[in-house]
């Protein structure tokens, strides 16, 4: 039904309905968690490439994670034609910033904060956008992660994640970060997180893309698969212990 | 009244090719008290001299903090300065809401010289009489740029503006260099002497010219009279003692140490 429609005694809903605008009320293609981390030379941030139609795995194949610019990557999950919407912002702000061919160009933070101002603003008007998103670059030798949340909520870290990943990933990230990480090792650690994320998060899919961004340039990977395990005896019961009302 | 009969207009040629409304707004620039500014690779340095229009009254502010990274002197009609310092002032705070950083020099220039620009160009228009000098430090290093009526704006050294700003200018080409390579010290003393050439002879005072800086590491501010003070105090012991030197050389034709351009010297004294 259209907003602003007319109720069954024929007289109109109410005026706020009038306008004829539809907002999200409820997202419905969604990405789950997003993980993100500094390491040696930069940052890297992996996701999975699943779209859920509600708890239907709808789409297998969504690029979550896109360069913005020269020195930014920026990772999303939540509703994504809202993630897309975004992406046209971001284009639009990066085409602009170019055109004044001054040599000048948007690093992360200034990325960041502008993802942050519009979140919010949205939110303000009570039609935000649907994501949680994570913003990670270098510019001048100086890495840069951060977050964004749906209402305009916003940190740094050395690590992030978002969704089930705050729960699931980051006190993983937490124990085995370090400042020094080799690419390799900060692979490791993502790909731990994914495992479990996999394991435990019902909206996770076993097709990855991790990217890593340094002063050099982006680099993200083809999609790829993480090898399971199902026999763990903790997945033969997985009720026992947690009983309900059926 | 008119000078002749294609200067009614902002937008009217002359079929010499000129725009004479605009040609007199630059004019407007010239007669305005001087302002300089000058740079090293860290530091930018503006200074004006202050002219009361009346012994009773007070002289009008001419350099003007736009944010914490630039900051402008002007020469010309003082209330368009306000004006367009003001939108600079809101291009910056704008830009640092949005992005949390510093709005680029370079990108503040070329919006200022678009907004007068278009002045030119509408007939219901009348130019800005007022011509920047914009100082300020960003990513890129230290930046000097001079705005002007027409639209037009140009990066400099060191440059001068306003009434009598030819000596100054000159002073400036002579040295300008080395000014790279100044500390801050050198350059607010070679700024002072700037302002010392348009006075043609008048007396510097620090009541007569006001100083301001930016640079690494040092926001935007204009400098106390007191220090300026010393500065000028030091500056006249060496032009003093330099008439004595020359004094003392024609008397026994002997080269003599104080007779050495004026380099280091001033600012061990205070």
């Amino acid at each position: 039904m259209e907003w602003g429609a007319v109720s069954s005694e024929g007289k109109e809903v109410s005026t706020i309905l009038e306008s004829g605008s539809q907002r999200t009320l409820s997202p419905y293609v969604t990405g789950t968690s997003v993980l993100g981390l500094k390491y040696k030379d930069g940052v890297i941030m992996a996701a999975d490439m699943g779209g859920s139609y509600g708890s239907t795995l709808r789409y297998k194949s969504v690029e979550r994670i896109k360069p913005i610019g020269k020195h930014t990557l920026l990772g999303a999950s939540g509703e994504i034609s809202d993630f897309q919407e975004i992406l046209r912002y971001l284009d639009e702000l990066i085409i602009y910033d170019h055109m004044w061919d001054d040599g000048n160009s948007l690093g992360p933070k200034e990325v960041h904060n502008y993802l942050n101002r519009v979140m919010y603003n949205r939110r303000n008007k009570f039609n935000p956008l649907w994501n949680s998103l994570v913003v990670g670059g270098v510019k001048n030798g100086q890495k840069y992660l951060g977050m964004v949340g749906m209402i305009g909520t916003h940190y740094e870290d050395n690590h992030v994640a978002t969704g089930f990943g705050n729960h699931l990933a980051r006190p993983i990230m937490r124990a085995e970060w370090r400042e020094d990480l080799t690419f390799e090792e900060a692979v490791k650690i993502l790909e731990k997180c994914l495992l479990v994320l996999l394991y435990r998060d019902r909206s996770a899919i076993n097709k990855f893309q991790i990217s890593k961004i340094t002063e050099e340039g982006v680099t993200i990977s083809e999609p790829y698969a993480l090898k399971t395990f199902w026999g763990f005896s903790a997945f033969q019961n997985p009720t026992k212990g947690a009983e309900g009302s059926w | 009244m008119f000078r002749n009969q294609y200067d009614t207009d902002v937008t009217t040629w002359s079929p010499a090719g000129r725009l004479f409304q605009v040609e007199y707004a630059m004019e407007a620039v010239k007669q305005g008290s001087a302002a300089i500014g000058l740079r090293s690779a860290t530091h930018i340095v503006l200074a004006t001299v202050n002219k009361a229009t009346s012994e009773l009254s007070s002289h009008q502010k001419k350099i003007f903090k736009v944010d914490d990274h630039i900051g402008v002197a002007i020469a010309g009609l003082t209330a368009d300065g306000r004006v367009l310092s003001r939108y600079l002032r809101n291009e910056c705070i704008n830009h640092s809401f949005v992005y949390e950083s510093p709005l680029p020099i370079s990108r503040l220039v070329v919006q200022l010289a678009d907004k007068a620009q278009v002045c030119t160009q509408r007939s219901w228009k009348r130019p800005y009489g007022v011509g920047l000098l914009v100082a300020g430090l960003d990513e890129t290093g230290a930046h000097l740029y001079y705005n002007c009526p027409s639209g037009n704006y140009f990066e400099y050294q060191a440059f001068a503006i306003g009434s009598r700003s030819q000596a100054a200018k000159t002073y400036l080409e002579r040295r300008f260099d080395n000014f790279d390579k100044y500390s801050r010290e050198e350059l607010i003393k070679d700024g002072i002497f700037a302002i010392k050439e348009t006075l043609q002879g008048e007396k510097l005072t620090s009541a007569i010219c006001t100083v301001a800086i930016v640079g690494v590491g040092e926001p935007f501010h204009i400098i106390n009279q007191q220090a300026i003070e010393q500065v000028i105090q030091s500056l006249d012991i060496v032009e003093d003692a330099q008439v004595e030197a020359a004094a003392a050389e024609s008397a026994s034709e002997e080269p003599s140490a104080a007779q050495e351009p004026a380099a280091a010297a001033p600012m061990d004294l205070q």
